[in-house]
């Protein structure tokens, strides 16, 4: 089986795996890293969505050979200690979550959308998690926690 | 309040549980590892009707890493059961074919289970699987319910009906006799849309057997894990409940799909103790869209009577349920008594009867999904009563507040078996109007229109049942189960407090909600107080959550606990203070005598209780550990008033909710941020099943919709910002007042959509469409009626 190399939240890590192994099964299997979760098998609910060199990316959609030297950043990555990142906070403090299976992957995806746009209007976030679903907020909640974060990481 | 934050009832306190879900660490049962784990993959059938003449496994024991194989002529046990008995209207019992966990000669719908592989790794298990040579006779399949009723092809051929029973409630003369002295009648046919639940954690299990002890474990994404050990244990193993512990860890979603015992859970316990190996079985989403049951799938036609001043007469509801190949836990109790039941809705229609005839077809078995029999009778009452209003000429609010039970008249006997309790449909429905600014409404259509577009304006002022709910009427109706709640409260010596339920929080917030009332009575700060839910060996008992009942049957249940707390606190606080109880006063934590400066903690009362050196033990045992079971006196009725703004563009059907208010009575309020939040999710819900979503077959049996590429899931940019209210009036009985929030979107809304729909389509002519008005059937509509 092929070695594999990468760095994941910013500890070197390695493993072996098949070729065909994907990311999100070598975070979740070889790595115990479980917060990132899989909610489909057609690449399109986004429980999986992980930051590869600093852009989200669906970790179902991607083999983990793809990931050899890359920068990878799970959920289990984005807090300083007990200080969350302002978009953990946000989704804290609006109840942008409920059951919390969509939420990592809502979350990264949320962080990477505020990164391409500092300040995206009701209609852009909406539009930039179009590729990530939740079942249970009805995604008002969501929408308002992104909002709230984009706020605080732009000051 | 502790620290002079309020973290009572009331407060819209942030969620205990968010900081493990927000930094990936939520426990869900696909994360769960046990040691020397295989893994199992399902072979289940590609057919939707087949006999199978042989299943040739040889080639696939050989394959690498396979550990066993096992098919029905292995795993002979007992079936499913399902949990409410229905009689027909001749008195006798529903038919109930066996549902066994692997199939047994023949297969009944697509995805039904055929073998189980279990291997080393998943991949091995997959790989084998496709090595397993099945000899199927394909049988012609029936999947129209109206083809079903009719005969043929049989689902089941030893019952020789495809009809489960046929149901009545009401009189029928009664109503024939009301409908034909009525001034109008309003008829209507109406199909509600089967809807897959989409939890979006995939149902996941993972068991293990201790040869040493006997003892099975069963990890599993349910929504009530006692039930699944009772039905599991009791009906399908046979193990004792103190040999078989079921836990449900966090649990991403259930919407009721995950309340009901599946033949996945099953297998696994089974499979298991044959390997004395912990096994581990995880759903691909695909197999979630085949196997998990589906909801609503009813096709009703309806009569309303009305004088000449539009006040309801009568109701004639005919309704067939689509049940699907097996009758799963609770399917036969949802087009019953949690949709009949409700076909008064807010109004004070004096007669009613309806007839339910649940029919099997090949296809995935249909239960409960959130709202569950209540959003098809709503849907109904509200599209029926607009089409009255039409045919008319009446305002559509207007005829429902002529019809509406007047605020006085509580206690209120339905002629469908219910007393509703409590309720101010028309404060619900003013405060809406004012909130959607429905004056506004004509300004906003007229630009609309400007723009080529068209605007509609939808009511539905709904009403539902829920809190389920007291055993003894359940029991008189069918059910097998009681539907109590319990608590136990442990306070433990230093005064941190322990709170044992039998619900279980996959998404509703119980670990915060039920803190706070604790911290409400007992007056200790929330991260004093832990929430355990979800396992057997840890909690007493419980019958889980769903019927939206954790708070108005389960919260309940803490709040008697909790008095008998108090009390005992209070016996061990007069001592100390050498005070009667009479005279103690317990505010904020501590314990004052009236008139004096003396005063105890809750925590030295607490210590006091387990240290009891100075202690009334002739009186009064130490300890400070309380229990309640609570079966309430009658259901919950929320009810409210939605209303739906949508914009459609006629030159291509697509139509965008562009405005929606949802104001509810759900009693008193525990978290205002958390109900919101429940009503947003069930709102979205009602959105998807009235606009995007449906779940399809072919004639032959093949699920359509089978993927998130062709069900159309409800995304972020399909939805608005939702507008929250309520209007309050208190459950008369129980202690809390509460009726209970996790459903009430998801009942109230879709036919408010539709309304609004129909709304904008009235300059064309449409007076009808199917859910979900998909941009090709909105358009297609139009072209209908302009030719
Ligand atoms: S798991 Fe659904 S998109 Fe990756
Ligand atoms: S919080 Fe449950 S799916 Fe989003």
């Amino acid at each position: 089986m092929p070695n594999l190399s990468m760095t994941v939240n910013g500890k070197a890590v390695q493993g072996e795996v098949e070729a065909r192994t994907l990311l999100v099964q070598f975070l979740r299997e070889n790595l115990d890293l479980t917060g990132t979760h899989v909610g489909c098998d057609t690449s399109q609910c986004g429980a999986c969505v992980v930051h590869v060199n600093g852009a989200a990316m669906k970790s179902c959609t991607m083999l983990a050979m793809q990931a050899e030297g890359a920068e990878v950043t799970t959920i289990e990555g984005l807090a300083d200690g007990d200080t969350l990142h302002p978009m953990q906070e946000a989704f804290r403090n609006n109840h942008g979550l409920q059951c919390g299976f969509c939420t990592p992957g809502m979350v990264m995806s949320a962080i990477d959308l505020v990164n391409r746009n500092p300040n995206p209007s009701e209609e852009e976030i909406r539009d930039g998690l179009e590729g990530n679903i939740c079942r249970c907020t009805g995604y008002h909640n969501i929408v308002k926690s992104v909002a709230e974060a984009a706020r605080v990481m732009g000051s | 309040m502790p620290d002079g934050i309020n973290t009572g009832i009331g407060a819209s306190v942030t969620r205990v549980e968010d900081y493990r879900f927000l930094t990936g660490q939520g426990t869900y049962t696909d994360d769960i590892n046990r040691p020397g784990q295989a893994y199992a993959y399902i072979l289940r059938s590609p057919h939707a009707h087949a006999r199978i003449n042989g299943i040739d496994t040889t080639a696939a024991g050989a394959a690498d890493g396979v550990v066993a194989i096992y098919t029905g002529a292995d795993m002979q046990t007992g079936g499913l059961p399902c949990g409410w008995l229905i009689h027909s209207r001749d008195g006798s019992p529903m038919h109930e074919p066996p549902h066994p966990p692997l199939a047994q000669g023949k297969v009944r719908c697509l995805g039904d289970q055929v073998a189980i592989v279990i291997a080393d790794s998943l991949s091995q298990a997959k790989a084998a699987a496709e090595l397993i040579e099945v000899d199927y006779d394909v049988l012609p399949a029936v999947v129209d319910m109206k083809a079903a009723a009719g005969g043929g092809t049989l689902v089941h051929d030893d019952i020789g009906t495809n009809v489960c029973y046929d149901w009545v409630i009401g009189e029928e003369g009664d109503v024939d006799a009301a409908l034909a002295g009525s001034a109008h009648v309003t008829e209507i046919d109406i199909v509600n849309n089967r809807l897959i639940a989409n939890a979006m954690e995939p149902r996941a299990a993972v068991s293990d057997f201790d040869r040493a002890t006997g003892e099975y474990t069963l990890y599993t994404t349910t929504q009530n894990p006692h039930v699944i050990r009772l039905l599991m244990g009791a009906f399908v193993l046979s193990i004792p409940e103190h040999k078989l512990r079921i836990v449900a860890p966090d649990v991403g979603g259930g919407f009721g799909s995950k309340i009901f015992h599946y033949a996945e859970e099953a297998i696994l316990t089974w499979a298991a103790g044959k390997l004395a190996r912990p096994i581990k079985w995880t759903a691909e989403r695909s197999e979630s869209f085949m196997t998990d049951a589906q909801g609503r799938d009813h096709v009703t036609t309806a009569k309303l009577g009305l004088d000449a001043n539009g006040k309801f007469t009568a109701l004639k509801v005919e309704t067939m349920a689509n049940m699907g190949a097996y009758l799963s836990t609770f399917a036969s109790s949802v087009p019953t008594y949690l949709y009949a039941t409700l076909l008064a809705g807010c109004y004070t229609t004096p007669v009613i009867f309806a007839n339910v005839k649940a029919i099997f077809t090949n296809t995935v078995p249909v239960d409960a999904y959130r709202g569950a029999g209540r959003p098809e009778a709503t849907y109904l009452l509200e599209r029926i009563v607009n089409k009255a209003a039409k045919e008319m000429n009446l305002d559509p609010v207007e005829i429902r507040t002529r019809n509406f039970i007047p605020s006085d008249a509580f206690p209120y006997q339905t002629p469908v078996a219910l007393q509703y309790d409590s309720g101010d449909y028309m404060a619900t429905l003013k405060r809406a109007q004012e909130l959607h600014d429905t004056a506004g409404f004509a300004a906003r259509r007229a630009e609309a229109e400007a723009r080529g577009k068209k605007l509609g304006l939808g009511y539905s002022t709904y009403l539902e049942a829920c809190g389920i709910a007291p055993s003894a009427v359940a029991g008189a109706l069918g059910a097998r189960a009681g539907l109590y709640e319990s608590a136990e409260v442990r306070v433990h010596p230093t005064g941190s407090v322990t709170i044992f339920t039998g619900t279980h929080s996959h998404g509703q917030g119980h670990e915060t909600t039920f803190a706070q009332l604790v911290s409400e009575r007992l007056g200790v700060p929330l991260e004093n107080i832990e929430i355990s839910h979800g396992d057997t060996n840890r909690v007493q008992f419980g019958m889980g959550t769903y019927g939206s009942r954790s708070l108005a049957v389960g919260g309940v249940a803490l709040d008697k606990a909790l008095d008998k707390i108090e009390a005992k606190a209070k016996k061990i606080a007069a001592h100390i203070l050498e005070a009667s109880t009479e005279d103690l006063e317990f505010n904020d934590g501590n314990f004052t005598v009236a008139g004096t400066d003396k005063a105890m903690a809750f925590g030295e009362v607490a210590l006091a209780a387990y240290v009891p050196h100075n202690y009334p033990i002739d009186e009064i045992e130490p300890g400070l550990d309380e229990q309640a079971f609570y079966d309430p006196a009658n259901f919950t009725y929320p009810g409210g008033c939605h209303i739906c703004e949508v914009e459609i563009d006629p030159a291509t059907g697509v139509t965008e909710v562009t405005k929606f208010t949802a104001v509810d009575d759900v009693g008193r309020v525990i978290n205002p941020m958390i109900v919101a939040g429940q009503v947003h999710g069930g709102v979205a819900q009602g959105i998807g099943q009235a606009l995007l979503e449906e779940a399809i077959y072919d004639p032959e049996g093949q699920l359509l919709t089978g993927s998130y590429m062709d069900y159309c899931m409800p995304r972020a940019d399909n939805l608005p910002s939702i507008q929250v209210a309520h209007e309050t009036t208190l459950c008369t009985h129980n202690s809390l007042g509460v009726k209970g929030c996790g459903e009430v979107g998801a009942i109230g809304s879709p036919p408010a959509v539709i309304n609004a729909v129909l709304d904008a389509l009235t300059d064309f002519g449409v007076e009808d469409i199917a859910m979900p008005a998909t941009p090709a059937r909105v358009w297609q509509a139009i072209q209908d009626a302009k030719a």
